[in-house]
């Protein structure tokens, strides 16, 4: 493995501007990891594809640097999750019914990134649709997890997560619904950042659950995040969920002093629920939190207990509506056998696949007249609830405290027949969307099996740079996880 | 057979806004198909919608005009159908919390006049088009212009009593929403729609019995709308009499017009109704509407129709007739009163208004809007003819060229030497000689054959080339001839 693919992204920023390298010599590194992969016994299966033009764009950077006329991320990498718009380039989700599909426009996110020189390469395999924890049900296969290849490297950002865990990438964004970055980060060994909800822009993001929906990003270091994000955040007049909130001094990033900060341990994700791996490698984690002079107290949060409940009525409910544009009219697969109705089946049953299939069901009972008030209507009330519980929380404390996942990965197929132990996966996650805040995973320890495990920051929105700032701290913290 | 007929109304309205309800689209009528799309009215994925100010504004405006309440906090909804014209198989729409509540419409008909209940206003965008080919080919195809265009659904409670009173109704919401000046209301280009739901309370042996409800689509002209109310009516009194279904045991069902049968004809029965599954548009924040913004639009919605026409007939004194022709129109009525600004003279402007420039209008199709003379032009002819320089006649023609050319009345008149000779120096020094070419007929008259002086007028005119002011020189005539 080449050692080029070993630097971080701000590290490549930093050779890059003392011209040590060029954008093109990087690109061609990342790109021959990928194909040597790809040709192994088992391939991570971490990108649905490798962008040919990488090196061209590389390429274009390294000029525009020698002629001074470069921006802010020239020449840098960066993988893209297949659900997010680059015009030209295809997008699928890692499902069959967008078979063929390509962006006829570029998301607000890669736009920014785009004009700041930014090198795309390629497109990261997901579960179809966003819909998965362990990047198994794509289209394309399962990914692996970079560290061990018979675990799964979580979902639904899997392929984000792994490439950048097997230096086929220094950064790569995801799409955080439920814990889609954080879960695959925290598997992969990686900070994976969501931001709060409406600070980067959906637009040109791939639907899944509208009203949890983030991009996020995953990298080997928190000052990589607080760059990409100084640069994509911000208001955008073309969602009008977008945040007016100015992120540009986040980069370059300071570690945070922790002295007298004040951290909330919520008993229902911090008790027996969690792996004896994981409540080690917490503890841990909170030792080091006090030494460093944070407070940490434990609380209750009891509506904390209904947030997957909640997540798996809200998501799929909004899914439902979102993915019934799917249909063989205007783009994607097409199976036109028989008349209008016929199509309409014919393309769906083929084109979606069944983890899609079950939240679409899901979603439309929901809304379903005579269940809407029971289901639905409920989950908003709950998810209201908690949102005006985390409002106060923050009053009291700066950062809440948790694993980001009960276990360590597990095995490839090990979840795949039983949907509710998948769901369940997401319990420490899914609030945070639910209340759209920002959260981090931070690599923090190994478990017994030598498989990582991460711990998550959930702060108040617009407080990412103190939870990038706090993973900085742990990132520069002496000796090892 | 005793009953009622219960009739109310849902009047969709295709707003004039620059852009499209959600995109920056442009929104006119047409064009190539597929050519005003974009990644949001194409429903592509990743596209997310921006409300539209105007729309808003619109909504508001015609809120305030019908006398509703405006919700100081309101949402948009998503209406899920999956159907080819619509791209991302739901509607953004209003369904809880509409913008508008509870306004009032008085109709009039030659049976009276009704207060007419308006349950809601509420805005939603419109769908593309499907096209089926007539080549045989069997193929289908979508035209997405129309796609997002901005809509208001405009709901009454079900207080029309007559298929006279609904076209009514439907006739005067599109009077209004032209004087607001927030849609084309061309029905032809489908700009305003409606449909009604109809049905009959039945009364028998002092009973009441509801007829089923049924809604009614495709009606495309206030004409189409009352006849197939008509239609309705008659058919669901004989569906009584057959099978006395009522509403509680048929429920509803949909039924279109067909204009060439003069039918209704039936689409769906309840069973095949969707089940729409409405929830708040999430890709949209509630919107909350401010007193101020409220107050600052109701100051643009000026003089509604019924206003205009009581002024008109008790301030400017014209007759129900003429006013209510010169305001259906609001540009018509604007362009009347703006020759009043030059020409204060109500009556005799009406009468041209109505009488020759209506005459050129309907002649050409031409719409006063499109038209190139302007009201500064047609009072200044008025004011040529009334000040003697042209006759009545030549008025006509002058305005039959100003029409043609956009040129100003007395731009015509001095470029074709058309002026009228009303000098009497002049007028006499013809007369003169024109009596004295014609002697038998001055005798003829001096002997008590007064019809002689029709001759001596014509030789007036032919000598004048037609220019004489024709009562001043018969004036002058009878004079000569009697001195």
């Amino acid at each position: 493995m080449s050692e080029i693919t070993r630097y971080s992204l701000t590290e490549i920023k930093t050779l890059l501007e003392k011209k040590s390298l060029t954008s093109e010599e990087i690109v061609s590194a990342y790109q021959t990891a990928y194909e040597n992969d790809n040709n192994a016994d088992i391939p991570l299966n971490g990108y649905i594809e490798f962008f040919k033009d990488a090196r061209t764009r590389a390429s274009a950077e390294d000029i525009k640097r020698k002629n001074n006329t470069h921006g802010r991320l020239s020449g840098l990498p960066i993988a893209v999750k297949d659900n997010i718009l680059i015009t030209g380039k295809k997008a699928t989700c890692g499902s069959k019914i967008l078979e063929g599909f390509s962006a006829p426009y570029t998301a607000t996110v890669i736009r920014r990134l785009e004009k700041e020189g930014a090198v795309f390469l390629g497109r990261t395999n997901m579960d179809e649709f966003a819909m998965g924890s362990s990047c198994e049900y794509s289209q394309y296969g399962p990914t692996r997890n970079p560290v061990n290849r018979e675990y799964v490297p979580g979902g639904s950002s899997g392929g984000s997560a792994a490439v950048v865990g097997a230096f086929q990438a220094p950064a790569a964004l995801g799409s955080d619904t439920g814990g889609s970055v954080r879960l695959p980060a925290s598997f992969c060994g990686l900070y994976g950042l969501k931001p709060g909800y409406g600070t980067l822009s959906r637009y040109g993001l791939v639907a899944y659950g509208s009203s949890l929906d983030q991009i996020g990003i995953v990298a080997h270091n928190p000052a990589d995040i607080a760059l990409l994000l100084s640069v994509c955040a911000g208001i955008d007049s073309k969602d009008s969920t977008s945040r007016d909130f100015s992120y540009s001094d986040m980069f370059p990033l300071t570690p945070g002093n922790l002295k007298g900060l004040k951290v909330a341990l919520p008993v229902q994700l911090n008790g027996e629920g969690n792996s004896d791996s994981v409540r080690k490698t917490a503890a841990g984690f909170i030792d080091w939190l006090k030494q460093q002079g944070a407070d940490v107290s434990e609380i209750s949060i009891p509506n904390l207990s209904y947030t997957v409940a909640i997540y798996y009525i809200i998501a799929p409910a909004e899914a439902s509506s979102n993915l019934a544009r799917y249909d063989g009219i205007e783009y994607g697969l097409r199976n036109d056998n028989g008349n209008l109705l016929d199509m309409y089946i014919n393309t769906r049953s083929e084109g979606f696949g069944s983890e899609v299939k079950r939240r679409i069901f899901i979603g439309n009972y929901v809304l379903s007249s005579g269940y809407y008030d029971a289901y639905y209507k409920k989950a908003q009330a709950v998810r209201s609830l908690l949102t005006h519980e985390f409002d106060n929380i923050f009053t009291d404390y700066d950062i809440v405290l948790s694993p980001t996942s009960p276990t360590p990965p597990f095995k490839l197929g090990e979840k795949l027949d039983d949907p509710v132990t998948m769901y369940l996966q997401d319990i420490c996650t899914i609030y945070a969307n639910l209340v759209g805040i920002p959260a981090i995973s931070i690599p923090a320890g190994m478990s017994n099996d030598n498989l990582p495990i991460g711990m998550q920051l959930a702060g108040r929105q617009g407080n990412e740079n103190l939870l990038l700032s706090i993973a900085q701290s742990w990132k520069n913290r002496g000796g090892a996880a | 057979m005793k009953y009622d007929v219960i009739i109310g109304c849902e009047v969709h309205v295709q707003l004039s806004t620059k852009s499209k309800a959600f995109c920056t689209c442009r929104n006119v009528f047409g064009g190539e198909p597929n050519s005003r799309v974009c990644p949001v009215c194409l429903g592509l994925p990743g596209s997310l919608p921006v409300p539209n100010k105007e729309h808003i504004r619109s909504a508001i405006k015609a809120g305030r005009a019908l006398g509703c309440s405006i919700a100081p906090l309101t949402k948009f909804d998503r209406k899920n159908y999956m159907y080819p014209d619509l791209p991302k198989a739901y509607q953004i729409s209003q369904y809880d919390m509409p913008i508008c509540n509870n306004g009032m419409l008085t109709v009039f008909t030659q049976e009276g006049t009704r207060d007419i209940r308006i349950l809601r206003i509420h805005m939603e965008e419109d769908t593309g088009k499907n096209i089926h080919a007539d080549d045989g080919s069997h193929e289908s195809y979508v035209d997405y212009n129309r796609s997002g265009t901005p809509l208001l659904e405009i709901v009454s409670e079900p207080d029309m009593r007559s298929p006279a009173e609904a076209a009514a109704f439907v006739m005067s919401i599109h009077e209004i929403m032209q004087y607001l000046e927030i849609s084309d209301c061309n029905m032809e280009e489908g700009s305003l729609r409606c449909d009604a739901n109809i049905n009959l309370w039945v009364y028998e042996e002092e009973k009441k019995y509801a007829t089923p409800i049924v809604e009614i689509k495709n009606m495309n002209s206030f004409k189409a709308i009352q006849a197939a109310l008509e239609y309705e009516v008659q058919r669901q009194a004989d569906e009584w009499q057959n099978h006395r279904l009522t509403r509680e045991a048929a429920g509803k069902s949909t039924r279109g017009w067909n204009e060439a049968s003069g039918k209704t004809i039936l689409q769906r029965t309840k069973e095949e109704e969707a089940d729409y599954r409405y929830f708040p548009e999430p890709d949209l924040k509630p919107l909350s509407i401010s007193a101020d913004l409220i107050q600052s639009i109701e100051k643009t919605i000026g003089e509604l129709p019924k206003e205009k026409r009581e002024r008109f007939m008790h301030q400017l004194g014209l007759s129900e007739t003429d006013t209510i022709v010169l305001t259906t129109e609001k540009a018509f009525a604007d362009y009347f009163e703006q020759i009043l600004t030059h020409y204060p003279n109500p009556k005799k402007t009406a009468n041209w208004l109505l009488g020759e420039v209506k005459k050129y209008l309907n002649a050409g199709n031409i719409s006063i809007s499109d038209f190139r003379t302007t009201p500064a032009h047609i009072a200044e002819l008025l004011l040529l003819q009334e000040s003697g320089k042209i006759s009545g006649k030549m008025a006509k023609d002058v305005f039959i060229k100003m029409a043609a050319t956009g040129k100003a009345a007395q731009e015509i008149v001095s470029a074709e030497g058309l002026s009228q000779i009303s000098d009497r120096g002049e007028l006499e020094k013809i007369v003169i000689e024109v009596i004295a070419a014609n002697p038998g007929s001055a005798d003829d008259y001096r002997n008590g054959k007064l019809q002689a002086i029709k001759f001596l007028m014509g030789q007036v005119m032919k000598a004048s080339k037609g220019k004489a002011n024709p009562q001043e020189a018969e004036k002058l005539l009878s004079e000569k001839l009697s001195s």
